[in-house]
């Protein structure tokens, strides 16, 4: 943990609904270096969510600092939040969230329509295709959602996320929807973007998706319960041999491959 | 604004942060296609901009091709006409001005004739309820008016056939009559081909001898019928035959339509002047110049417009709330697309206009739509005999004026909907359904 992207100190998250106050976070403090790749478990309910909301600038905490990147984020304002969320933040939800009517390119691209920094036609364009090849859809460029399969919708929106080159890509239960076989596409893709060298976050409740990780975040009633690494983590741990073992049967055959 | 040559985002946080080109592009680019996407429901939102816009814009078609229609037959009439009538003044005690102080009297258009040097010609034109009668026919309480030569040229209309009234038959008071083509006919006295020529006619029992046919009319003005038997008698005959009660006014022209204000100015002055009365007296008369008229037009003509406008304001309001319904549906089905947009970047602002812009473009649409529709219509009127629109046209200022204000509409009614997108919590947002 050379160098941490992220710093959360004592961040609580209250709401209020009526006269009950609930506590979503009671204090959380986490350090996130460069180029991990993180799991954050829990039973529903514990405050997943809302810690993800938090550290991609959805939300703000109602006490405690977050720093991303050196510079306190959990001060600044809505329009600073959704500048950060543009430009170093790569989002993948659970149910896509891709536009129906527009091609998958088109879905990829969104992110650069509120950019300002994004460059001209060209630059934009093959910025997005860019994107859609690292995910393996360079052929699917003028699909529309409703002509790809669960598993390259989420490629899709994957490509969206890490468009930009985001600081971190945070997926909320990216695996949710698919089936198993799909499930460790989407996962072999992940740990592909993360030997890149990029930061990522992946909220689930299967221990066979954590075992992907290097690291296991547990959380229970808003605080932090354990913070392992996946073999030291007691039920992810028995998954990690298998997990290893694909991870490096995928990448002998996309070697073979190339 | 745009960096294209790094996009490295290191150097340009915070700063050149604006919306671009690429979002005004795509903004109205995902518009055009949620528009044609919802087909039906789109037309169905925009008739209410589609009709206003389109019946107002034929409106000012058909009142521009009026307009252009009118002022020419005005022109071609000549703006260098003056009319003088009696008038007695309002809130002045009646016994101060009767009647008998505020008619015309031959001597004042005399004193007109000869002390107006703006004036060229005038006539006093005086009323005779009267039976004519020829051969076959008996027409009762037609009314033969009494005139003088200048006549002809005070209202632009000439003898068509024989001759008009020598000095000879003013000064002899001879018994002689000009008729229009409609008495003619309905007198039944073009009985040897010549076109009523020589004939005699029965006027008040006296014979009077037609020497002359005069035009119908030289242009068909708003409100004059011109198309019903007329009879003309020497002034002087006319006289002779006045008794107690009558009604006279004159018609005079300027020398050129240039100086027909200094000429109404000269009247008006020598009218006091003949009768007398004090600076603090009102007229007891009324000079009425032909540009009086074109600008009543013109004003009525306004005031149309002004109708027609307020009748679009209508129906844009309606059209508008529309708008508003529709594109609060479309927020509200699109909660978790408004979520992503925001989650993947978006400020407020950017949705908001992006809101905005939708309902602009759907407006903006509605309104070309209505032009065009419009634009059908006043080529349509053009094609309606009598109608005298062979002019109607659309002009520019109100191609303009419906863009601006369908616009216009688009923006005021689109903000609400737009205002309550730009709101929604990202997150609430994405968990929406
Ligand atoms: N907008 C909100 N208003 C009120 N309470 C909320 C809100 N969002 C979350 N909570 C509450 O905060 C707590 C944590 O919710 P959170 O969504 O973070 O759980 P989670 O760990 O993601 O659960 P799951 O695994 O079911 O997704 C829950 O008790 C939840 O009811
Ligand atoms: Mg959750």
């Amino acid at each position: 943990m050379s160098e941490s992207i992220i710093q959360l100190r004592g961040i609580a998250k209250v709401y209020r609904v009526g006269v009950e106050t609930i506590h979503a976070l009671r204090g959380v403090d986490l350090d996130i270096g460069r180029n991990e790749m993180v799991a954050i478990m829990g039973s529903s309910g514990s405050g997943k969510s809302t810690l993800m909301n938090m550290l991609g600038c959805l939300d703000r905490p109602s006490s405690g600092e977050y720093t991303l990147g050196g510079r306190l984020v959990s001060a600044m304002k809505s329009d600073e939040l959704a500048l950060i969320r543009n430009e170093e933040i790569g989002f993948v939800f659970q149910s896509f969230e891709l536009l129906a009517r527009q091609s998958a390119l088109e879905n990829v691209e969104l992110p650069l329509m509120y950019s300002s920094t994004a460059g001209g036609f060209r630059a934009r364009r093959e910025r997005a295709l860019s994107a859609l090849q690292r995910v393996g859809l360079g052929d699917r460029v003028d699909h529309r959602p409703n002509q790809l399969s669960g598993g390259q919708k989420q490629r899709v929106a994957i490509a969206r996320a890490i468009l930009n080159n985001p600081k971190i890509l945070m997926a909320d239960e990216p695996t949710g929807n698919l089936d198993s076989a799909t499930t460790a596409e989407i996962l072999a893709l992940f740990t592909r973007i993360y030997r890149e060298g990029q930061t990522i976050i992946i909220v689930t409740h299967e221990n066979d998706v954590a075992a992907h990780c290097q690291r296991v975040v547990r959380l229970r009633d808003g605080r932090i319960l354990s913070d392992l690494s996946a073999e030291e983590d007691f039920e992810v741990s028995p998954y990690v041999e298998e997990a290893r073992a694909t991870q490096r049967r995928r990448a002998d055959a996309e070697e073979a491959a190339a | 604004m745009t960096n294209t040559k790094a996009p490295s985002r290191k150097g340009a946080k915070g700063e050149g942060r604006g919306l671009t080109i690429f979002f005004f592009l795509k903004a109205i680019g995902m518009a055009l296609s949620q528009i044609w996407a919802n087909k039906t429901r789109s037309f169905l939102t925009a008739l209410g901009i589609i009709v206003g816009v389109a019946s107002v814009t034929a409106v000012i078609a058909a009142l521009t091709g009026l307009k252009a229609k009118v002022l020419s037959e005005f022109e071609s009439v000549g703006a260098a006409r003056l009319y003088v009538f009696p008038n007695r003044p309002d809130n002045v005690p009646r016994a101060k001005f009767p009647w008998e102080k505020c008619r015309l009297k031959v001597s004042e258009a005399q004193a007109i004739m000869d002390q107006c040097p703006s004036i060229k010609g005038i006539s006093p034109i005086v009323d005779l309820p009267m039976s004519v009668e020829s051969d076959t026919e008996l027409i009762d309480g037609m009314t033969v008016n009494g005139i003088w030569p200048a006549w002809h040229d005070a209202v632009g209309r000439k003898v068509m056939r024989g001759r008009p009234f020598s000095q000879i038959d003013i000064d002899t008071a001879r018994q002689v009559a000009l008729v229009n083509e409609a008495a003619v006919t309905e007198l039944k006295i073009d009985t040897d081909g010549n076109g009523g020529l020589g004939e005699h006619i029965l006027l008040g029992g006296r014979r009077f001898l037609v020497v002359g046919v005069v035009e119908t009319t030289q242009a068909r003005m708003l409100g004059m019928n011109s198309s019903e038997a007329e009879i003309f008698i020497p002034f002087s005959v006319a006289e002779k035959l006045l008794d107690g009660w009558y009604f006279m006014q004159f018609a005079a022209i300027a020398t050129s339509p240039e100086t027909a204000e200094e000429a109404k100015a000269e009247v008006e002055y020598v009218m006091r002047r003949q009768r007398g009365l004090q600076p603090d007296d009102p007229d007891t008369f009324r000079v009425a110049a032909l540009d009086q008229y074109i600008n009543q037009f013109k004003s009525l003509a306004s005031g149309v417009t002004a109708i027609a406008g307020g009748i679009v304001g209508i129906s844009l309001l309606v059209g508008g709330i529309g708008i508003m319904n529709i594109m609060l549906v479309s927020v509200s089905e699109r909660t978790r697309e408004i979520g992503l947009r925001k989650a993947v970047g978006a400020t407020s602002a950017a949705i908001l206009l992006q809101f905005l812009l939708e309902a602009v473009t759907l407006t903006v649409l509605g309104g070309i739509a209505g032009l065009v529709i419009g634009k059908l219509m006043a080529v349509s009127l053009t094609y309606i005999p009598g109608a005298n629109l062979e002019q109607a046209d659309v002009p520019a200022w109100a191609v303009i004026l419906s863009i601006v204000f369908s616009a216009g509409v688009g923006v005021a009614f689109g903000m609400f909907p737009a205002y309550k997108a730009s709101r929604l919590d990202p997150i609430e947002a994405l968990r929406h359904e």
